[in-house]
């Protein structure tokens, strides 16, 4: 390990970054590269969400005022694709990067090189991705589950670019998968044991675990789809004797995996806060990660779920009715824990902590719907309208999102060595809490009433909750350019932040003065 | 909210009133109409009132400590944690009620999947952007198209009070029967839904997916698509009319002496003008979603009509566009979902509207013989 870090300093002659753009381009420091992910991963943020704006616009009245159908399509699309692939995951990767080393104790990430590489594929596959909305026949507008035939006999000219982009990005999550578990399982400070890993490490090495079993099947999925295009196959076209419905099959085996690794860093994230600010350790360490490890297992046996009108045989169906509610006891378990650690703690409500319960108790409510949506005779019911809708916007926006947020505020101090504005960051808070219900939660009502997902325009009886929404949506989109404020407020300057600033807070990461060293840890630290 | 989000509405949007009238603010799923329904309802609303229970117990400690047990008001922490009786406990107790709930659940799943023993048997089928509807034991079968209109559509004009649930020939069923239905589609993946009903099916290319419905109740039911198919997606609904059984028999009856009308007219001798007339109604329910009304397209992803060398020049190229489709586009083979009659009339009508004047016409019979010489 050690070795590691002389050659490193070797290279540089020096302990500090490069000057200039190269310090960016040819960086192979954890640091840099999880600030660039972050960076790259609000860029995507601002870029989805405006299109999310476009959307709400649309919606906001019975009718078609801004955009064709058309444009709208390709919207929902983009939208979609591009805050999975392009503002979720990288934000995770990005905290990956910055926090896991200094958890660990390590100097670096394990593999630099591809550190460097996994971050600079990202930004050309979004330029590929991006362009596809200016080539003729416009952007994917099959919505981000991108369903065969609509995709490959249907689909527009820039599909091929799509599929190419998709490539990219996974290939480029696949290294950072690598480079999480070889940092993980080879780095650690000596004495902490895999029982002793904080919880964040714990749930990214597992996320890690499913981003490589499941990108290669994402990557399959869009490999055979390049086929049917171009190379005259028909794995998915029902005319030459192919079969549409394995398509779904095959993509939800890599998309509810990909769920979870969307949600599973914020709930290590979020146990680190929780006990920080309730100056009171988590309630059952061991519990939480046996939690995390059986959702992780669970993850790869309920695909279906997605699919229950497609007309699987009924074993199939009651099979993936059965373990989908199943999942519900371990994320049970993770709440309960949550709940457990701030009882009879002594709390305070900072940003981070305000994020951090936000995220318990919305995440808990599409975990609600969740199981509602598990129920497969309901799900005839629900399923493909805006219930659908609330459900995945409640898990991933006060989930992920939120998430990332509490994240950020948590860790901002040691990453900049200042405070950020704690009366910002709260109106942060409180604007976006009372935006994203706004906009989310009367979606529930229109899915119950009837309202298809993925249409542009709606019958009269869901004018109402439509408009409500709408400005519920523009007032979280709106909301968000306050957090670039606040980061850059902090970037610039502030009250110098203590290695420690939250007297609740445990780990390595603490030990080291704010902003830690460029190698951070040169010696390990031990762990008793 | 309500006086808010209408002030809102008619600050932001101007004067659409006549469309805020209609909106209500329903908030929960309806029981609908058939047994299936029901039962999801009842199962919808025992799972709604788990959860809301089990809310109410885990936001009401976490309140309780966000309320009591703050720093600033003095709070000193515990410093418990990892109690075996306290996990295994809430590990068993949800694993049981999530057991519970699956019993009536399955009772359900096992309903929704008998199909047996139907009175009526019909074939639903997706096209963009419609459905056909046929009656399998009647030899007969008819598009249903989306009958609201573009300047609706556009705010040209008032919004009707089914605003984008209205069809030109509803799907007719007769109450009190099992009407079983054979899902299926032409394109893409489509999926036909009546809430009312607690049908819901995914019409799957190259599938047949099975559902039955039993209607109780005389009535108009609408739903829509609910798989994202392409452009028109909004615009396929699903309308239903449940009709007492005589009226079924009647409206049977003369289904199946107007198609047997339609394959005479194929024998019939046309003219030009016939076939225009009935070639612009054709074309406006199956062309022009792409190819538009005036047959200028959507280069380069649906082609012009207008000026094209096909439709100018070589019949026999048009007509086999028309018939067989071209593969891996979206043009679609229309030679089994239009008759003979309304083929010639659409092949007739692009040859002569929009200044393509060939003078040219086919008749339906040649149109016949096209197709039955391959
Ligand atoms: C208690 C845990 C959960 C259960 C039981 C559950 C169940 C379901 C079910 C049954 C569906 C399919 C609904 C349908 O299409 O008809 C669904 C959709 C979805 N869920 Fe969950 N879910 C859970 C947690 C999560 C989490 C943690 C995430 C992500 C962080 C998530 C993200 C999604 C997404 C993105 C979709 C929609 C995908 C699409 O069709 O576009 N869910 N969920
Ligand atoms: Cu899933």
């Amino acid at each position: 390990m050690s070795a590691v870090a002389d050659t490193h300093a070797q290279d540089h002659h020096h302990h500090g970054p490069a000057k200039g753009f190269s310090r960016w381009l040819l960086t192979t420091n954890h640091k840099d590269i999880g600030t660039m992910y972050l960076i790259f991963s609000f860029t995507m943020f601002l870029l989805g969400g405006t299109m999310a704006m476009v959307i709400r616009a649309e919606l906001f009245q019975p009718g078609l005022q801004m955009v064709e159908p058309e444009f709208f399509n390709q919207m929902t699309t983009m939208h979609g694709l591009i805050m999975v692939f392009g503002a979720v995951m990288p934000a995770f990767v990005g905290l990956a990067n910055w926090m896991l080393p200094l958890m660990i104790g390590a100097p670096d990430m394990a593999l630099p090189r591809m550190n460097n590489w996994s971050f600079w594929l990202l930004p050309c596959a979004f330029l590929i991705l991006v362009s596809t909305l200016f080539m003729s026949g416009g952007a994917p507008n099959f919505g981000w589950t991108f369903y065969a035939p609509l995709s490959t006999t249907y689909g527009p000219p820039s599909t091929t670019f799509f599929i190419f982009a998709v490539h990219i990005m996974g290939i480029s999550s696949i290294m950072g998968a690598i480079n999480v578990i070889a940092t993980i399982l080879n780095l650690r400070a000596p004495g902490m044991t895999l029982m002793k890993m904080p919880l964040f490490v714990w749930t990214w090495l597992i996320t890690a675990f499913l981003l490589i079993a499941v990108m290669p099947v994402l990557a399959g999925v869009v490999t055979m789809m390049l086929m049917d295009i171009n190379f005259g196959t028909s794995f998915f076209d029902a005319s030459g004797g192919g079969d549409p419905v394995l398509f779904q099959h095959v993509f939800w085996f890599f998309g509810h995996p990909e769920v979870y690794i969307m949600i599973l860093p914020a709930f290590g994230a979020v146990s680190h806060i929780i006990p920080a600010f309730s100056r009171k350790p988590l309630f059952g360490y061991a519990s939480m990660v046996y939690a995390v490890g059986a959702i992780a297992l669970l993850s790869f046996v309920v695909w279906a779920h997605h699919m229950f009108t497609v007309g699987i045989p009924i074993a199939g169906q009651l099979f993936f009715m059965y373990a989908t509610m199943l999942i519900a006891v371990p994320t049970g378990v993770k709440v309960f824990n949550w709940v457990a650690t701030m009882f009879r703690g002594a709390l305070s409500f900072e940003a981070p902590m305000l994020f951090a319960v936000a995220f318990v108790i919305l995440f808990t409510i599409g975990g609600f719907s969740g199981l509602m949506l598990a129920i497969a005779p309901a799900d005839f019911q629900y399923h493909d309208t805006y219930f659908v809708v609330a459900h995945f916007h409640y898990v991933l926006v006060p989930g992920a999102i939120f998430g990332i947020f509490a994240s950020a505020y948590f860790w901002l101090p040691k990453w900049t060595g200042h405070m950020y504005d704690e009366t910002l960051a709260k109106t942060h808070f409180w604007l976006s809490f009372i935006g994203m219900n706004l906009a989310f939660f009367p979606m529930h009502f229109l899915g119950l009433a009837g309202m298809p997902r993925r249409i542009p325009d709606y019958a009269l009886q869901f004018a109402d909750f439509n408009m409500v929404s709408s400005i519920g949506a523009f007032m979280f989109g709106a909301t968000q350019l306050l957090f670039l404020l606040i980061v850059v407020k902090c970037v610039k300057g502030g009250e110098k932040a203590a290695a420690k600033p939250w007297d609740g807070a445990e780990g390595l990461e603490w030990t080291l003065p704010s902003p830690p060293p460029y190698h951070s840890f040169t010696t390990p630290p031990e762990v008793k | 909210m309500r006086v808010h989000a209408k002030r809102a509405g008619a600050l932001l949007g101007g004067l659409l009133f006549p469309a805020w009238s209609m909106a209500d603010w329903t908030l929960n799923m309806a029981p609908g109409v058939t047994g299936t329904s029901n039962e999801i309802f009842s199962l919808h609303m025992t799972i709604l009132w788990i959860c809301v229970v089990i809310g109410i117990v885990v936001f009401g400690v976490m309140f309780w400590s966000i309320f009591a047990h703050r720093k600033s008001q003095g709070h000193k922490p515990a410093n418990f944690h990892e109690n075996t009786v306290v996990e295994v406990l809430w590990t068993i107790i949800p694993f049981v009620i999530l057991v519970v709930m699956a019993i009536p659940a399955t009772a359900t799943l096992v309903d929704m999947y008998d199909t047996a023993e139907s009175d009526v048997d019909i074939k639903v089928t997706g096209y963009q952007w419609r459905w056909k509807y046929d009656y399998l034991e009647e030899d007969f079968g008819y598009f249903s198209n989306m009958a609201t209109s573009k300047d609706e559509i556009y705010n040209r004009q008032d919004k009707s009070e089914n605003y984008l649930l209205d069809v030109d020939n509803p799907l007719v069923i007769p109450v009190g029967k099992k009407v079983r239905l054979l899902v299926t589609a032409n394109d893409v993946i489509h999926s036909w839904w009546v809430p009312a009903f607690g049908v819901k099916k995914d019409a799957i290319p190259g599938f047949i997916n099975e559902t039955w419905t039993r209607v109780d109740e005389p009535g108009i039911y609408r739903g829509q698509c609910t798989e994202l198919c392409g452009k028109d997606h909004g615009f396929m609904p699903v309308v239903v009319k449940a009709v007492p059984e005589d009226e079924y028999n009647e409206w049977v009856a003369e289904q199946r002496e107007a198609a047997e009308r339609e394959r005479e007219l194929t024998e019939k001798d046309w003219t030009l003008e016939e076939l225009m007339e009935r070639g612009e109604q054709a074309y406006a329910s199956a062309c022009a979603a792409c190819h538009q009304a005036d047959g200028s397209g959507a280069p380069p992803a649906f082609p012009a009509l207008r000026g094209s060398q096909i439709v100018l020049e070589d019949m026999d190229a048009h007509l086999d566009i028309v018939v067989n489709g071209v593969a891996g586009t979206a043009m679609q083979a229309f030679g089994g979902q239009l008759s003979e009659v309304d083929l010639a009339a659409v092949i007739t009508y692009e040859r002569n509207a929009w200044g393509n004047n060939t003078g040219e016409m086919v008749t339906p019979k040649e149109v016949f013989e096209y197709k039955n010489q391959e």
